[in-house]
């Protein structure tokens, strides 16, 4: 069944404490060619049967309303699977 | 007087809403996240906790169950409603209050016992305090660090929806120090400390007069009350 897949990341200006842990721990560990780390979340929805066009209108209005919230987020993808 | 207390799954204090609502006077009545009925209430609480395992975000899922249809339409309709903590992070997610609640700035839970300063006191929930008076209710969280776009900040500021400010240190990197904000029309408040913790002597926070004795907390309850009582 074919997937649409949204991802969302926190708005760049703001502090990602997550990231920025990872980003630590990577210094820590010698990975000194990675500077910054920032974590999103990715959802992929399975669609039961083809994804039209009003399909897709729908999952960017779902992404935009609920999977993310706009003060602290950004859709930065809206797209089919391959 | 009637005060519903809603339960989500994963509320952690909604019996001490209850418990509160009964100190003030009132009649604590809880209501179930998956109903539609508010079965008559005067006012809601929208209590602390960790309402579906904030998945997704804090207060995201909540803010979408099916008695928030009805407490959304009460709510523009002029009905004190409350948000603690978890209830704070659930009515920005509805769109009742502006702003989000964001990871704390260092990273860490806290839990301590917090002074405000009341910033607005002409709201159904804090008409029993005086502007600049200083209270001491109980803070924790992990995800309270409040923000909001340039333009609502400066219209919370302007309007003077700034309902609660941390006086001392700011616990979670709040933007202007703020721990609670009112709406315009002054019945639905939210904030991130726990008034239901502090609103009953040998259970709230240390005073200088004695260990536990702080109850500045029950005055929301008791100011819902008079608010109500005037109104009705």
């Amino acid at each position: 069944m074919p997937t649409i897949v949204v991802d969302v990341m926190p708005k760049a200006e703001l502090l990602d404490p997550a990231g920025k842990a990872v980003a630590g721990a990577l210094h820590r560990l010698g990975k000194n060619e990675f500077s910054a780390v920032r974590i999103g979340k990715r959802f992929e929805l399975t669609v039961d049967g083809e994804v039209t066009d009003a399909v897709l209108a729908e999952a960017r209005e779902l992404a935009a309303d609920m999977l993310s919230n706009g003060v602290i987020e950004d859709v930065v993808a809206v797209r089919v699977a391959d | 007087m009637r005060v519903g207390v809603v339960t989500f799954p994963g509320s952690l204090d909604d019996r001490d809403a209850q418990r509160a609502v009964r100190l003030a006077g009132a009649e604590p009545v809880a209501l179930w996240h998956g109903s539609h009925d508010l079965e008559g209430v005067d006012a809601i609480v929208l209590p602390g906790g960790f309402s579906y395992g904030d998945y997704l975000r804090c207060g995201a899922i909540a803010a979408r169950s099916p008695i928030m249809s009805e407490v959304i339409d009460a709510a523009n309709a002029g009905m004190p409603v409350l948000g603690i903590c978890n209830g704070f992070q659930i009515l920005v997610e509805a769109h009742l209050l502006p702003g989000g609640l964001i990871r704390n700035d260092h990273g860490d839970f806290i839990c301590r016992d917090q002074v405000l300063r009341v910033e607005n006191a002409s709201t159904a929930w804090t008409n029993g305090f005086t502007v600049g008076d200083e209270i001491t209710i109980p803070l924790k969280n992990g995800e309270g660090g409040f923000i909001a776009s340039d333009e609502d900040l400066k219209r919370l500021e302007g309007e003077g929806l700034v309902a609660f400010r941390y006086v001392g240190i700011n616990p979670n990197g709040s933007l202007d120090d703020i721990a609670g904000l009112t709406n315009a029309r002054g019945n639905v408040v939210g904030l991130m400390p726990h008034p239901e913790h502090a609103s009953e002597a040998g259970f709230g926070p240390d005073t200088p007069a004695a260990m536990r004795s702080g109850v500045d907390g029950l005055t929301f309850f008791t100011s819902v009350l008079s608010h109500t009582l005037a109104t009705a």
